[in-house]
C-alpha cells in the first residue's frame, strides 16, 4: 500500500545572515491511511519545521531538500499553485495555540466554511451550513450558534475543535497536529485527542501527532518517530518502542537506561545538553550524551537502518539489547 | 453602550471648557485695539471709540465679556461678526462646506494613497519595493504644503494650463469645475496624511501578517492574495480606521494653509480675516467650532473602532 505520507532524506536550511544553518539532516518517516505517527523530541529538535516543511508553509528564506511524498505524489517539485491548492484539501494542519490561530476578525463558521468554499466550490451558504454540521462532528454543542461566535467567545478546547473541523471539512488524506494540546487543561486535552482518534477513523486520514509528551504517545500513536537535533534517532511500531527501544536517546527518554533516574522522570533523566546546530558534532549527534559511545559514534553518524522488522534506529550499537545486557 | 456615550460626551466638555477659557483669554493677548480697527476714518475720535467699545460690552471686565459669551453660545448663539454684521454660525455653516469638501478629497486621496502602498510595502518588506513606498512616504512628510502647493500650480495651471490655478466653484454649481478648484490643494493637503497612513497600515500590516492566524489561513489553501487583503487587512485595518478618523480633524485644521494658498473661501480664510480684522466673536466661533468637530470625530473614531472589532463589539 502507498503510504500517506512519505518523507525521504528531509533536509532543510535556514539562510540566515549569509549563513545558512541546517536544522534537518535527512529526515525520513511514513505514515498510513487511518494511522497516527507521532513524531516526539526535545523543543528545538526540528519537529515543527519538519511540519511546515510537508505542508509547504516554511518562510521564505528555507531550503527544502529531499522527498515528500503524499499519497505517492512528489510535492517538491510541484509548482507553488499546485502546493496551495492541496493545502487544506489533501492535507491540513492544526497548530499549537489554538487562541491565537484563528482570525480574531471572523466568525468560527466563516473560517471553517473558507475551506469549503476554496476546494469544494460550495456557495456561501452551503459551506456555512456544512461547517455547522462539521462543528457538530467536532462534538461543540450547538453548533449552529457557535458558528456564528467570533473566537473571542469560545474556550481554547472549543477554538481547537474548530481548528480541527477547519482541517478535517474537505476530507484530507494527511492531518498535522503539532502539539494540539500543549496549550490546553489535562481534561481538555485528553479530550481533543480523543476526538482525533475518533475523526481518524471515521474518515480514515492519516495523523502525524508532534508532541514531546510520551503518555500522549503511549496511548494515541500507533508508530512513532524519535527526533534528535534535526535527525530521526529511531522509528517504529508505538507498542515496540515502549517495549524495546533501540536507540539509546529513545531509552533515557523512556528512563530506561541503566544508571539513569527513575522511570518517568523522562527528558531530565539524560544528562547534557542539545547539539548547537550551527557546529553539530561530526559523528552521531546524540554521541556526547550517550552512556554507550564508542569510536565509530564520533567518527561517522549512524544510518537509519532497520534493526527488526520494521524498526528503524540510528544507532551504531543497535541491536541494543547485548549492550544493555552488558551495562545492567 | 448608552452609558459608554454619555460618559465620552462628559468627559468631552471639561476640555471644550478650558479650551473657550484659553481662545478667550489668549486673544486678549492680541496687539491691536478692536474698536479702534471697526472705527476705521473715525479712530481719531474718543466718543465714537467709547461709543463701539460700549455697544460690543468692551468695556466690561474679561472676565464678565466672558461669561456673557459663554452663556450665549451654551444656547446656540455665537453671536454677530463684529465687522460684516453677519451672525457667526451663519458664517460658519457658509464656509464650513467648503473646507469639508477639501478635507474630505484630500482624505480619499489619503487613503487611496497610503493604504495600498503600506499594504504592498509590508508584504514587500525589506524589497526595491519598500524602500521606494518609504521614500514616498518620506516625500510626503517632509514636503511643505506650501512649496508642493506652489509646484503643482506652477506645472499644472501656468506652464500645461489644465486647472484653474485658484478659486472656487461649489460642489452643487458645477460639479466638474469645482473638482478641477479643488483637486491641486486636495492633493497637497493629503500628502501628509498619505505618508502618516502609509506608516501605519505597513507597522499593522507586518504585525498583522506575523500572526498565528494568518499561517492557518495560509493552511487552509488561500490563495496570498486573500491572505493578505482579508485576512491581515482585516485586522490591521483595525487601529488604523482610529487614526483615520483623527488624521481627518488634522486634515480640516491643515486646511487653513492650504487655503490660503489656493485662495479658497473656506474655514482657514474666514478665520485668518477674522484674526487681521480682530474681529473676535468670529475666531471664537470658528475655534469653537474646529475643536467641537475634533470632538465628534474621536467620537466616531472610537465608535467605527468598535464596530470593526469584534472582540469590543460583543464584549
Ligand atoms: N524561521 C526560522 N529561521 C531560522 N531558524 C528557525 C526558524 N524556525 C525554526 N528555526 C530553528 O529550527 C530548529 C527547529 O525548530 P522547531 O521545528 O520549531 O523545533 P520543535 O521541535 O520544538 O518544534 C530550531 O533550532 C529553531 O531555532
Ligand atoms: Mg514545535
Amino acid at each position: 500500500m502507498t503510504p500517506a505520507l512519505e518523507v525521504v532524506g528531509l533536509t532543510l536550511d535556514f539562510r540566515q545572515d549569509g549563513r545558512a544553518l541546517r536544522v534537518l539532516d535527512g529526515v525520513s518517516f511514513r505514515v498510513d491511511a487511518g494511522r497516527t505517527l507521532a513524531i516526539v523530541g526535545e523543543s528545538g529538535c526540528g519537529k515543527s519545521v519538519a511540519s511546515l516543511a510537508v505542508m509547504g508553509l516554511l518562510p521564505e528564506n528555507a531550503t527544502v531538500g529531499g522527498a515528500i511524498r503524499l499519497a505517492g505524489r512528489e510535492l517538491t517539485s510541484l509548482s507553488r499553485e499546485e502546493r496551495r491548492m492541496l493545502r487544506g484539501a489533501e492535507m491540513a494542519m492544526i497548530f499549537q495555540e489554538p487562541m491565537t490561530s484563528l482570525n480574531p476578525a471572523f466568525t468560527a463558521g466563516e473560517q471553517v466554511a473558507e475551506a469549503l468554499r476554496l476546494h469544494q466550490g460550495l456557495d456561501r451558504a452551503a459551506a456555512f451550513a456544512e461547517a455547522i454540521r462539521m462543528l457538530d462532528r467536532v462534538r461543540i454543542p450547538d453548533a449552529a450558534r457557535r458558528a456564528r461566535q467570533y473566537p473571542h467567545q469560545l474556550s481554547g478546547g472549543m477554538r481547537q475543535r474548530v481548528m480541527i473541523a477547519m482541517a478535517l471539512a474537505c476530507r484530507p488524506k494527511l492531518l498535522i497536529a503539532d502539539e494540539p494540546t500543549t496549550a490546553l487543561d489535562v481534561t481538555v486535552q485528553a479530550q481533543i485527542l480523543a476526538l482525533l482518534d475518533e475523526m481518524k477513523r471515521e474518515t480514515g486520514t492519516a495523523v502525524i501527532l508532534v508532541t514531546h509528551d510520551l503518555g500522549v504517545v503511549a496511548d494515541h500513536a500507533d508508530e512513532v518517530a524519535v527526533m534528535y537535533a534535526g535527525r530521526i534517532a529511531e522509528q517504529a511500531a508505538a507498542a515496540t518502542l515502549f517495549a524495546r527501544p533501540e536507540h539509546p536517546y529513545t531509552a533515557g527518554l523512556l528512563g530506561a537506561a541503566p544508571g539513569e533516574g527513575e522511570r518517568g522522570e523522562r527528558l531530565a533523566s539524560i544528562e547534557g545538553t542539545v547539539p548547537d546546530l550551527r557546529a553539530p558534532p561530526r559523528g552521531c549527534r546524540f554521541a556526547p550524551r550517550c552512556p554507550f559511545v564508542i569510536s565509530g559514534c564520533i567518527a561517522e553518524p549512524p544510518p537509519l537502518a532497520e534493526v527488526a522488522p520494521g524498526h528503524l534506529s540510528a544507532c551504531w550499537r543497535a541491536p541494543l539489547d547485548t549492550v544493555l545486557g552488558q551495562a545492567a | 453602550m448608552g452609558i459608554w456615550l454619555l460618559r465620552r460626551v462628559g468627559q468631552v466638555i471639561p476640555t471644550l471648557l478650558i479650551l473657550s477659557i484659553l481662545i478667550f483669554g489668549l486673544q486678549q493677548l492680541m496687539p491691536g485695539d478692536p474698536a479702534v480697527i471697526l472705527a476705521g476714518e473715525e479712530r481719531g475720535d474718543p466718543a465714537v471709540l467709547a461709543q463701539i467699545r460700549a455697544e460690543l460690552g468692551l468695556d466690561r471686565p474679561v472676565h464678565e465679556q466672558y461669561v456673557i459669551w459663554m452663556s450665549k453660545v451654551l444656547t446656540g448663539d455665537f453671536g454677530f461678526s463684529w465687522r460684516i454684521r453677519v451672525p457667526v454660525s451663519e458664517l460658519i455653516l457658509a464656509k464650513l462646506p467648503v473646507t469639508f469638501q477639501l478635507a474630505s478629497m484630500a482624505f480619499v486621496i489619503a487613503i487611496l494613497i497610503g493604504v495600498p502602498l503600506g499594504i504592498l510595502s509590508a508584504v514587500r518588506k525589506d524589497t526595491p519595493a519598500d524602500w521606494a513606498a518609504n521614500g514616498v512616504a518620506l516625500f510626503g512628510i517632509s514636503t511643505p504644503n506650501f512649496w508642493l502647493g506652489i509646484m503643482m500650480i506652477l506645472l499644472f495651471s501656468v506652464e500645461l494650463g489644465w486647472l484653474p490655478p485658484s478659486g472656487y466653484v461649489p460642489l452643487f454649481e458645477d460639479p466638474a469645475q469645482s473638482l478641477a478648484t479643488t483637486i491641486m490643494p486636495a492633493f497637497v493637503l493629503g500628502t501628509g496624511v498619505a505618508s502618516v497612513l502609509m506608516r501605519h497600515t505597513r507597522a499593522a500590516m507586518l504585525t498583522a501578517l506575523s500572526q498565528d492566524y494568518v499561517r492557518t489561513a495560509r493552511a487552509k489553501g488561500l490563495r496570498e492574495r486573500v491572505v493578505v487583503w482579508k485576512h491581515a487587512l482585516r485586522n490591521a485595518l483595525i487601529p488604523v480606521v482610529t487614526l483615520g478618523a483623527i488624521e481627518f480633524g488634522r486634515l480640516l485644521a491643515g486646511a487653513v494653509l492650504t487655503e490660503q494658498i489656493f485662495t479658497i473661501p473656506g474655514f482657514g480664510k474666514l478665520i485668518v480675516d477674522a484674526v487681521f480684522n480682530r474681529d473676535y466673536p468670529v475666531v471664537q466661533g470658528v475655534v469653537l467650532a474646529t475643536a467641537l468637530i475634533f470632538v465628534v470625530l474621536s467620537l466616531i473614531a472610537d465608535l467605527l473602532y468598535m464596530a470593526i472589532n469584534p472582540r469590543l463589539r460583543n464584549a
